[in-house]
C-alpha cells in the first residue's frame, strides 16, 4: 500500500484574482471572498491526486491511500479525484480554518507514516508545513508543494498541480532515479518591499523530490537592472502599444518600464496605464482585480517573469487570469519584458505558465519574443 | 635554491591532474613611471622623420591643412623611450611573457617574429597610402595574392582587406545586407536580423547600428541555437542570419547548412562571424555551408597583433551576388599587363570602411603567415588548436568546482566556456576573483561576454601557439587556485597580491565623465586643469 499525505490550506491563493496578493490571515480571506474570490486550492490539489493516480495506473489505484482532515483541508480533494482516505485530523465545525489546522494536519498524518507529504497552498503555508515538522534531516518524509498561492516565492513547489502528480508518480514508483534534495522555504520579505525591493527570506529547507523543470526553482532578489536595459524596454513597449491601454504586471522590470514611461505603479499589485504618443501616461486602474481588468475592455499586457523561477503566469499575477487573457486577445496581445541577463539567469529553462487553464497554457506555448530592449527580441520557449 | 625561487607546494590530487609543473613564482614589476607626456625635455629628440622622396608622386599638402604650431608631443631620445615602454610593458600581463590560453574569444596566438622583418622593410614602413598607384605595385600585389589565398580559405569569391577586424568588418557586412535588400527594394520589408545568444555581441551591435531590429535566439538542451526557435524567428521580414560557429562555447554546430537553408528559403542572408575560425582552418568553408558572406579577424586566426581599438584587421568575403557591395576601392590585376590598380569606381559600393585600402602591416604579417605554413599547414594548425584545447579541457574539468556545460563528454573545437558555479556555490567566490587569482601566478582569463548564460563563466583558448608544458602548467594554475578557494578563500578573494594595481574599479571605464583616452582629456579630467 502505497501512503501519501495531504494538507490542503483552503484559503490560499484566494487573493489572487481579487489584486489582494497574498491571503495571510483570515481577515484577508473573508475580504478576498466578499470581493468574489472562489476558492482554487481544493480544485488544484485534486488535480495533482488525479495526475498521481493516473500515471499510477488502474491496478495501483486501489493500492493508494491519502491520509488527510476532513473536509475542504483534504478529503474533499481525494474524493474529487475518485481515491480512498484515512481522515486523521477534523477542524472544529463552522469555524475559519487556520495555521494550526494546517500544522495539527500535517503532524497527525506523518503520525500515521506516509511515503510523501503534498500540501497545497502557497509560501505561508510551506512556512506552517516547515514548522510542523521540524528542520531537514529529521523531517520523516518527503514533502512537495501543490502550487496555490499567489507569490510561490518557495523552491518546495512543483510548476503546476498536474507536474506535482507526475514529480510524486515518479518519486512513489522508485524506477526513476528521482533523488531527494533540501530544497528552500521562502517568503516575501515584507520590509524590504516597503524599501521598494521584491526580495525573499529563506525560512528553511524541505526534503523535496527533484525533477529538474517540474519543480521550480526559488525566486531569486531583484537586481537592478540598467536604466538603459529598462529605457530600451520602455521605448519598445510605448512603439507597440501607440495609443491604447496597457495592463502592466507586477515586478520590479514592469515598475522600472513604467517609470521609464514616466509613472509610478505599485511594485506587487497589477496597474494599467493608458498611452498616448507624446504624453505622460496616465494611470487608469491600480492594483486592479479580474473584474477591474476585465472592464477596461481591450488591453496589451505586459509581463516579466519572476527572476530564478521563470514563471510568467500564475505566480503573483493570477489576476491577469484566463478570462482576461481570452478578452486581451492572446498571445497577439502579450508582451513578455525582460532584460538579457534575468533571461540568461534560467540557464535555459523555459519561462513557465500556469494559469489554471491547460488550453490557454498549450495555447500560449512554444516560443514568444520577449522584449529585451529598443528594437531588440530573443525568442524564448514559454511551457506548461 | 633560495626560499623566493623554491616551487610553490603541489598536492597529490593537482600533481595527478596536472602532471606536477612547477609553478612559478611571479611578481609583477612596480615602477614608478610618469607618463611620456611628462618625461623628455625641450628640444631633445630621438629621430629625424626623413622628407618623402618627390619620385614618389606624394602630393603636398595644402595649406589650409597645415599646424601653424608644431604638434605638443614629447620630445626624447630613443633610449629614453625604449626604457619607458620596457617598465611599462613588465606591469602587464603581456603576450610575450604569459600563456595567453585564457583569452578566451579573443584569441591571443603567437605572432611570429620573423614576419616583423618584413614590416621593418622600409619597403613597407616607408609607404605613404597617398602615393601612386605605380609606386606601390608592390604591396597592391601582397594584398591582392592574400585575397586570393583567402578566397581560397572561404571559398567565396571576392574579399576585401579594408575593414578594421571584429566590429568593423562585422558591420561592413551588415552594410553590405542592407545595400544588397536597397537595391532589390525590400530593404522596408525586410528589417529584422536574426543572431544568437552565444555569437559575438558586435553582431547584435552592427545589425541594430545598421538600422535593423535584433531577434536573439538562445540554445537548446544540447547547447546548440534553438532550430525550432530559428524557425519561429524566420519570416518575409528577416534580413539575414549573423552567426558565429563555433560559438563561444567552443561547440560547433552541426545542423549549420540547415540554419543557413532555413534563412535562405525565407530570403534572408546568411553572414558568417569567423571569429572562431582558428580550429576549423582548412577543415571547413563558408561557403560549403552555404552562406552568402563571411569575416575574418586576421589577429584571431592569421597571426598579426590584436587590435583592441588599434591596427585591426578585418578580411570580408562575399558571393558574387554580393560583390558589388563591397568597400571601395578594391584593388584590381590587369592580366594583360600584370600591374594592379585602385578600383574607386565602384557605384554600388557601401563606400570606405576605412581609410585608403586597409591596415597595411598587418595584412603583410598575414600573407607572410600563410605563405610559410600553405594549405598543410593552415589544417595542422587547426588541428593543433583542437588538439591543445581537448587535452587542457580533460585536465580542466577534473579540477574540483569546475564544469562544463552542454554536449556532455563530447569534445571541443578550439575554445571551452567552463563554468565555476559549483565552487561559487561551496565558496562564495566568482570566477572574477579566480581571473584576479591567476594574475599572481602571471597569467590571467577572460569570463564571458555578457549576459552570463553559463554561470560563473571561464573561457579558455590555447591556440596552437603552446606546448604541452605550457597547458600543463595552466591546468596546475587553476587546481591551485580551486585548492585555495575551498581551503583560503580569502587569499583568493582579495587578490591580486602580486600585481602592479590591485582590483580596477570598473565603474569608470563607463564613465566619461573620468575616463581619459588622451593626455589632453587626462589633463582635463584628472588633473583638473581648465581650457583643455
Amino acid at each position: 500500500m502505497t501512503r501519501v499525505g495531504l494538507v490542503v490550506n483552503p484559503v490560499a491563493g484566494l487573493g489572487g484574482r481579487v489584486g489582494l496578493g497574498g491571503t495571510d490571515g483570515p481577515d484577508r480571506a473573508r475580504t478576498a471572498l466578499s470581493l468574489g474570490a472562489r476558492p482554487l486550492a481544493g480544485a488544484r490539489a485534486a488535480a495533482a491526486l488525479g495526475e498521481l493516480a493516473a500515471r499510477a495506473g488502474e491496478s495501483a489505484r486501489d493500492g493508494l491511500l491519502v491520509v488527510t482532515a476532513a473536509g475542504r483541508l483534504g478529503a474533499d480533494s481525494v474524493a474529487a479525484a475518485g481515491l480512498t482516505e484515512r481522515i486523521v485530523y477534523a477542524a472544529g465545525a463552522g469555524r475559519d480554518t487556520s495555521a494550526a489546522d494546517t500544522a495539527a494536519t500535517v503532524r497527525a498524518v506523518v503520525a500515521e507514516g506516509v511515503d510523501l507529504l503534498f500540501f497545497a497552498g502557497g509560501d505561508g503555508t510551506a512556512r506552517d508545513v516547515l514548522g510542523a515538522l521540524g528542520s531537514p534531516g529529521v523531517v520523516p518524509c518527503p514533502v512537495l508543494g501543490v502550487p496555490t498561492g499567489v507569490k510561490m516565492h518557495s523552491a518546495v513547489f512543483a510548476v503546476s498541480p498536474r507536474a506535482a502528480g507526475e514529480v510524486a508518480a515518479a518519486w512513489l514508483a522508485r524506477t526513476g532515479g528521482v533523488r531527494l534534495r533540501d530544497a528552500e522555504v521562502m517568503d516575501r520579505d515584507e520590509d524590504a518591499l516597503g524599501e521598494g525591493r521584491v526580495t525573499s527570506r529563506l525560512f528553511g529547507w524541505l526534503p523535496v523530490p527533484d525533477v529538474p523543470v517540474r519543480v521550480q526553482q526559488r525566486k531569486t532578489g531583484s537586481t537592478a537592472a540598467s536604466p538603459e536595459a529598462v529605457g530600451g524596454i520602455a521605448a519598445e513597449v510605448a512603439e507597440r502599444v501607440g495609443e491604447g491601454l496597457l495592463v502592466l504586471g507586477p515586478g520590479s522590470t514592469t515598475r522600472a518600464v513604467a517609470a521609464a514611461l514616466g509613472a509610478d505603479v505599485s511594485l506587487t499589485g497589477v496597474d494599467a496605464l493608458a498611452l498616448r504618443p507624446g504624453h505622460p501616461p496616465r494611470i487608469v486602474a491600480r492594483d486592479a482585480g479580474e473584474d477591474t481588468l476585465l472592464a477596461l475592455g481591450p488591453a496589451w499586457i505586459a509581463l516579466s517573469p519572476i527572476g530564478g523561477q521563470g514563471f510568467l503566469l500564475g505566480r503573483g499575477n493570477q489576476q491577469i487570469s484566463p478570462r482576461v487573457l481570452r478578452a486581451a486577445g492572446g498571445r497577439e496581445r502579450l508582451l513578455v519584458l525582460c532584460t538579457e541577463t534575468k533571461l540568461a539567469a534560467l540557464g535555459g529553462r523555459p519561462l513557465l505558465l500556469d494559469t489554471g487553464d491547460d488550453a490557454l497554457d498549450a495555447e500560449l506555448s512554444g516560443h514568444l519574443p520577449v522584449i529585451t530592449g529598443r528594437r531588440r527580441t530573443s525568442l524564448y520557449r514559454l511551457a506548461m | 635554491m633560495t626560499a623566493s625561487h623554491a616551487p610553490v607546494p603541489v598536492s597529490p590530487e593537482e600533481a595527478r591532474i596536472a602532471g606536477k609543473p612547477r609553478l612559478r613564482r611571479f611578481q609583477q614589476a612596480s615602477w614608478d613611471e610618469k607618463l611620456i607626456f611628462e618625461l623628455g625635455s625641450p628640444g631633445e629628440r630621438g629621430v629625424l622623420v626623413p622628407a618623402a622622396d618627390p619620385s614618389l608622386g606624394m602630393p603636398a599638402i595644402p595649406a589650409a591643412l597645415r599646424r601653424s604650431d608644431p604638434p605638443a608631443l614629447p620630445e626624447m631620445s630613443q633610449q629614453q623611450v625604449l626604457r619607458h615602454y620596457l617598465r611599462l610593458s613588465q606591469e602587464n600581463l603581456g603576450a610575450d611573457l604569459n600563456i595567453d590560453v585564457g583569452q578566451g574569444t579573443c584569441t591571443m596566438k603567437y605572432s611570429p617574429k620573423v614576419n616583423d622583418q618584413f614590416v621593418r622593410d622600409p619597403r613597407i614602413a616607408a609607404l605613404h597610402p597617398l602615393q601612386d598607384e605605380d609606386t606601390v605595385q608592390g604591396v597592391l600585389g601582397i594584398i591582392h595574392g592574400l585575397e586570393q589565398l583567402l578566397k581560397e580559405i572561404s571559398g567565396m569569391d571576392r574579399v576585401s582587406l579594408q575593414p578594421g577586424a571584429g566590429s568593423a568588418a562585422i558591420y561592413t557586412n551588415v552594410a553590405m545586407i542592407r545595400a544588397y535588400f536597397a537595391a532589390r527594394g525590400e530593404l522596408d520589408q525586410r528589417d529584422e536580423v536574426i543572431t544568437t545568444i552565444f555569437s559575438h555581441p558586435s553582431n547584435a551591435a552592427c545589425a541594430k547600428t545598421a538600422g535593423f531590429k535584433v531577434i536573439t535566439l538562445h540554445p537548446d538542451a544540447d547547447g546548440y541555437p534553438d532550430i525550432e526557435a530559428l524557425r519561429a524567428a524566420v519570416g518575409p521580414r528577416t534580413a539575414a542570419l549573423l552567426i558565429t560557429n563555433p560559438e563561444d562555447t567552443g561547440i560547433y554546430n552541426p545542423r549549420i547548412e540547415e540554419f543557413v537553408r532555413i534563412v535562405h528559403e525565407a530570403g534572408g542572408l546568411c553572414s558568417y562571424d569567423q571569429a572562431n575560425a582558428n580550429g576549423v582552418l582548412g577543415i571547413t568553408r563558408a561557403r560549403d555551408a552555404g552562406f552568402d558572406l563571411c569575416h575574418f579577424n586576421l589577429h584571431k586566426t592569421f597571426s598579426t597583433p590584436h587590435a583592441c581599438g588599434g591596427p585591426a584587421a578585418g578580411a570580408c568575403a562575399v558571393t558574387e551576388e554580393l560583390a558589388p557591395y563591397l568597400p571601395r576601392p578594391t584593388v584590381e590585376l590587369d592580366p594583360e599587363t600584370g600591374t594592379y590598380r585602385l578600383d574607386d569606381d565602384r557605384p554600388g559600393s557601401v563606400g570606405k570602411m576605412r581609410p585608403f585600402y586597409g591596415v597595411v602591416p598587418n595584412l603583410v604579417r598575414a600573407y607572410a603567415w600563410i605563405m610559410s605554413l600553405g594549405a598543410e599547414g593552415l589544417r595542422a594548425a587547426a588541428e593543433t588548436a583542437v588538439l591543445n584545447n581537448n587535452y587542457l579541457l580533460h585536465k580542466v574539468r577534473q579540477i574540483p568546482g569546475v564544469s562544463v556545460p552542454y554536449a556532455a563528454g563530447r569534445p571541443r573545437v578550439e575554445q571551452v566556456r567552463y563554468s565555476w558555479e559549483k565552487l561559487h556555490q561551496d565558496t562564495g567566490l566568482h570566477s572574477e576573483d579566480i581571473g584576479l587569482r591567476a594574475a599572481d601566478f602571471g597569467t590571467h582569463y577572460w569570463t564571458s561576454h555578457h549576459p552570463y548564460v553559463v554561470p560563473e563563466p571561464m573561457t579558455l583558448e590555447p591556440t596552437e601557439s603552446y606546448t604541452r608544458a605550457d597547458l600543463d602548467e595552466y591546468a596546475a594554475i587553476l587546481a591551485e587556485i580551486a585548492r585555495e578557494a575551498y581551503e583560503d578563500p580569502e587569499t583568493v578573494r582579495t587578490a591580486p597580491h602580486r600585481s602592479t594595481i590591485h582590483r580596477v574599479r570598473p565603474e569608470a571605464l563607463d564613465d566619461p565623465a573620468v575616463w581619459a583616452v588622451s593626455w589632453r582629456a587626462y589633463r582635463r579630467k584628472v588633473l583638473g586643469e581648465a581650457g583643455r
